[in-house]
């Protein structure tokens, strides 16, 4: 149930504001410390994930496989490889490293 | 003229973030539509005045819109996997992707419930993530001047994608071409694929021992890295990535990436303040950061 809950807030949430784009007039949001924040929050946002979801399980702090395959998703980046082959670095790097390491 | 033109793809490398924000808009689209630009370029150097704009055929901007709408849609296979994995049911995976269909927010909001966090905090960074979508339902309102009836139906199309192929046309009609073929390709391919890859997940079992569990984040690191241009950037996702691991440990799950998004106003503040000490560059950081932004809403 919770599940859904959190499906349910997420889906109103973000058509909501898809919706307010479309239809406030143009002035309304184009202050330009506004843009700017809004430029901004995907980064802190992205990045936090980015780390939380390589480097936590659960509530503590670990250092896995997936840092292993995120470093070569990494390097895949910097190589400019589009982005299913850096998705798929991650996956396949991962699996490699936690079957080699049981 | 040919800056003018040359613009719309750096956009596009600008956004990265695709509905699965993704890269792949980034590069393997991106570059149909730096084709498209050049093109249009090529016809400026010509000395085509900006009001002869050149008529680019449907068939050409269907076929951009295509190119970003195949290529960002397979990538929902990698949500659909990651969802599953991560406990949600089929049903609630494709709940996901129907209704929330901006990708760098739904791969959030699996991640978030994976760790155990609670529905409201979890749909909240999701929710913060989709803020942008705003932004570019301001470019978009202005570019496709679309009548009022219309824009409830619209708006679940307006995600990066749909707005980077849409900016990139020279015409209000190339631009509503843009937007529906890329937006129907890509909401039908995103959905088929999930569908896909939580029937997939489901029928391997543990997702973990074949490494899915990294889809997720390198989704994240995918739709970043084209976000770290300048310093701002930078410092932002350092102090975020600090927040977010440092607090992982003594904060409910869910919580330490909502305060880690602070990092935004943090920094912003912390260049306000220093510009304003140093009155003489105030009006020119201002002004630099001005066109960054603008640039960057893309």
């Amino acid at each position: 149930m919770n599940i859904w809950i959190a499906i349910g807030v997420t889906a109103v949430g973000c058509y909501a504001v898809k919706l307010i784009g479309l239809l406030v007039p143009a002035g309304a949001l184009e202050r330009p410390g506004v843009k700017r924040l809004a430029a901004l929050l995907p980064v802190a946002l992205l990045a936090a994930l980015t780390a939380q979801q390589t480097f936590a399980d659960g509530q503590a702090l670990v250092l896995d496989a997936k840092a292993a395959g995120l470093a070569a998703a990494a390097v895949a980046l910097l190589l400019r490889a589009p982005f299913l082959l850096v998705v798929g670095v991650a996956v396949v790097v991962t699996a490699a490293v936690r079957a080699m390491t049981g | 003229m040919s800056e003018q033109t040359a613009s719309p793809p750096s956009g596009i490398t600008g956004t990265g973030s695709g509905i699965t924000g993704t890269g792949s808009g980034i590069t393997g689209t991106g570059s149909g539509i730096t084709g498209t630009g050049s093109g249009i370029t090529g016809t400026g150097d010509r000395g085509a005045s900006a009001a002869e704009v050149p008529a680019k055929s449907d068939a050409a901007v269907v076929r951009d819109a295509l190119g970003v709408g195949v290529a960002v849609g397979l990538s929902g296979f990698a949500f659909g996997v990651t969802s599953a994995g991560s406990g949600l049911s089929v049903l609630q995976t494709c709940a996901l992707s129907l209704l929330v269909f901006t990708g760098a927010s739904q791969f959030a909001l699996v991640g978030a419930l994976a760790a155990g966090g609670n529905p409201l905090t979890a749909a909240a960074g999701a929710f913060f993530l989709g803020v942008r979508n705003a932004f570019y339902g301001l470019r978009l309102s202005q570019l496709l001047a679309l009548p009022r009836a219309v824009r409830p139906f619209a708006a679940q199309w307006v995600i990066d994608e749909t707005t980077a192929v849409s900016l990139a046309q020279p015409t209000r009609r190339a631009a509503r071409v843009g937007f529906a073929v890329t937006g129907l390709s890509l909401y039908v391919l995103w959905n088929l694929t999930t569908l896909l890859g939580a029937l997939g997940a489901e029928a391997i079992g543990d997702t973990d021992a074949w490494g899915l569990d990294a889809a997720g984040p390198a989704v994240f690191l995918a739709l970043l890295a084209p976000m770290l241009r300048t310093t701002t950037e930078r410092a932002v996702a350092g102090i975020a990535v600090v927040l977010g691991l440092g607090l992982l440990p003594v904060l409910p799950a869910g919580v330490p990436v909502l305060v880690a998004a602070l990092a935004a106003p943090a920094v912003l503040w912390l260049q306000g303040y220093r510009s304003g000490r140093t009155r003489d560059g105030a009006g020119r950081n201002g002004q630099r950061s001005n066109a960054e932004a603008g640039k960057e809403d893309r």
